[in-house]
């Protein structure tokens, strides 16, 4: 069994690009297992494009990148499946499947992935759906039929499908009303204590941020220009870091704590 | 005593086997007194198994069953806590009815959406109308890029297709009728055959039918996924009307390219028929244009192409309208782009029907 603590993704002198537009350039980051990280950034400074590349979903233009201890790139199609498995992830703006309702959303991964009963399915997509704070009616509704947030939850719930190892996070809790954010938090800490789950999480919630995260990344000018504690950010005399965490929204999360 | 002792792996991926188990047992009869679940030997496990192992335990307990855990480690003691918090998930779902019931109930609400697609359509002819009339009055409102772009794309475009297509069909059509009409020793009546036959149906039927499965399927895709990542709502909330941005100038472009589409059509279909005549019966293009201008008078033409600007706005209106039915799923979008062109087809062919009937009355 893994240890707690030891590298679970790896990004070794990351460069991404869309034509000439260079999105990454020379970015490492490590992510221990156990750990919730942060990543937070200006808009536009590349947070979603740095999740695709580690998921697979966009090639690095130079640089590596392991997951599990492992080039996921380098690997045979099939057993590339095998580990894309033990993670799960919620896409910016929930990427449902627009044709499924929510509890056929939930059950495509074990649909694709394992041989349950349709008994079973039912069960763990209801568990699911409870944990994430849907009504349960919400179950046989389609996605079209879900406002934002509650599609934003049902996203989570599928990524929680499979139980990952690894939960990749894109904005979980905008749109979320604050109760909900909350409770998101609560779910997300729980899980990591119950389960050892690792969690990527892009987030412009300084609320979550305190929350939540064990450690935090700034991405900016291209690359991750520190990666620590909430105390680290706070020392940190970077002028965008320094607006970040001593903006006026930032005292008002951190005065709540 | 009763005593569950779960080892190993208790992850997702295995449970299949162990649920089945752990279901059989709760659906049998069990002795009543204590249960004992003992997790000692887990090595991992995750949400799912819990949620399996407290179904069973609850199970348990409605038989009357004390059930107790044992070796439960504290993570997973708070994950069993934090799944009991659910409760029972309800999975019940209505039951199927009977065949026959459905049988009534689908032939029920296909009769009623005919009826309401029917009403649905008028009306959506009549805002178009209006929003016509608006544009009427007020010229600028006019988009004409879009008109143009929409000319090109559903006129210039498909000008290589239609081309072909009609220049075949007009070869086929000269070769069976020469084929035929020769035992009657009557094949120069071919020319008239092909002339006839082309200038006043098939030319016209051939380009509205291929336009409809190419521009007539287009619009209802690009209005259809507008409307699904709610562009149409964001046009209205900006105070643009999407008739006027969207469905005008779709409409006015094949009103103009299907006569345009449908005039070559026709040329190339008297082509394809000349080229036959050619070969077969040796007769000279010159002679062959000669006998089409006997064949043909002003109506023959004149037929063919009035019908032309009927049918494009049939064409463009039921795409229109299909694309702006589309729901929030992407399955909707496929669905309405094939009813929008099984519909124009139709709607096309009966039309024509129409015309016939009209111009016999009339005697033309
Ligand atoms: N498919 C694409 N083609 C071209 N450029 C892209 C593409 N996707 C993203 N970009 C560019 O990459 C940059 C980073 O985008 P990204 O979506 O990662 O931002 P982000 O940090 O997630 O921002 P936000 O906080 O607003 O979500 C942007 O400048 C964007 O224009
Ligand atoms: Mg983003």
């Amino acid at each position: 069994m893994a240890q707690k603590g030891e590298p679970i993704i790896e990004v070794e002198g990351l460069m991404t690009r869309f034509g000439d537009h260079v999105i990454h350039e020379d970015l490492d980051l490590t992510v221990n297992r156990g750990e919730v990280i942060g990543i937070v950034g200006g808009s536009g400074t590349g947070k979603s494009v740095l999740l695709r590349t580690i998921l697979g979903l966009k090639k690095p233009d130079a640089g590596r990148i392991r997951v599990f201890g492992i080039d996921l790139a380098e690997l045979p199609e099939e057993e590339r499946r095998l580990h894309e498995r033990r993670w799960g992830v919620l896409f910016q703006d929930g990427a449902l499947f627009s044709a499924l309702t929510i509890a056929e959303n939930i059950q495509v991964p074990y649909r694709e992935h394992l041989h349950l009963s349709q008994e079973l399915m039912d069960e763990l997509a209801a568990i699911k759906i409870a944990m994430v704070g849907l009504r349960p009616t919400a179950a046989s509704l389609y996605p079209s039929e879900l406002s934002g947030g509650m599609r934003k939850r049902a996203g989570l719930a599928r990524a929680l499908a499979l139980d990952p190892e690894i939960l990749f996070l894109d904005e979980p809790t905008a749109g979320l009303d604050p109760i909900g954010a909350a409770a998101f938090d609560d779910l997300i800490n729980e899980l990591k204590e119950a389960l050892g789950l690792t969690v990527f999480l892009v987030t412009h919630d300084l609320d979550t941020l305190h929350a939540t995260c064990d450690r935090i990344a700034v991405l900016a000018e291209k690359h991750v220009i520190l990666v620590g504690t909430i105390d680290d950010m706070l020392r940190s005399d970077h002028p965008w870091i320094h607006e970040y965490f001593h903006g006026p929204r930032a005292r008002a999360a951190l005065a709540g704590k | 005593m009763l005593r569950i002792a779960a080892s190993g792996d208790w992850t997702i991926a295995h449970l299949s086997a162990a649920d089945g188990e752990l279901r059989s047992l709760t659906a049998g009869p069990v002795k009543a007194g204590r249960a004992v679940i003992d997790f000692s030997g887990i090595a991992r496990f995750d949400t799912s198994s819990a949620a399996v192992l407290e179904r069973t335990a609850r199970l348990l307990e409605e038989k009357g069953l004390r059930v107790e855990f044992e070796g439960v480690s504290e993570p997973q003691r708070r994950l069993l806590d934090k799944i009991d918090t659910y409760g029972t998930p309800d999975t019940s779902k209505a039951p199927p009815a009977p065949f026959y019931i459905e049988l009534v109930e689908r032939i029920g609400v296909t009769t009623r959406e005919i009826g309401e697609e029917a009403r649905g359509m008028l009306g959506f002819i009549g805002t178009v109308v209006s929003a016509i009339g608006r544009t009427a009055a007020n010229p600028r409102r006019f988009r004409l890029v879009p008109f143009v772009h929409h000319m090109e794309k559903s006129g210039f475009d498909a000008l290589p297709l239609v081309c072909l297509l009609t220049f075949l069909i007009g070869a086929v059509v000269a070769q069976q009728g020469a084929v035929q009409l020769r035992q009657f020793g009557a094949e120069v009546f071919t020319v008239n055959l092909i002339a006839i036959i082309f200038l006043r149906e098939v030319g016209l039927l051939l380009t509205a039918i291929i336009v409809a499965g190419r521009s007539g399927s287009a619009f209802t895709a690009e209005i259809g996924s507008m409307k699904m990542r709610e562009e149409i709502d964001a046009m209205r909330a900006l105070g643009l009307d999407p008739m006027e941005m969207l469905v005008i100038p779709r409409v006015a472009a094949l009103t103009v390219t299907l006569p345009l589409l449908t005039f070559i059509a026709d040329l190339m279909g008297l082509l394809g028929g000349g080229v036959v005549v050619f070969f077969m019966l040796d007769m000279s293009p010159g002679v062959y244009m000669s006998r089409v201008q006997e064949a043909v008078d002003f109506w023959t033409i004149a037929v063919g192409l009035i019908k032309a600007p009927f049918m494009a706005a049939v064409i463009a209106l039921v795409g229109c309208r299909a694309g702006l039915s589309v729901t929030g799923s992407a399955e909707s979008v496929g669905a309405m782009t094939t009813r929008s062109v099984v519909r124009s087809i139709f709607l096309v062919i009966i039309l024509d029907a129409l015309f016939a009937m009209f111009f016999t009355a009339v005697g033309i």
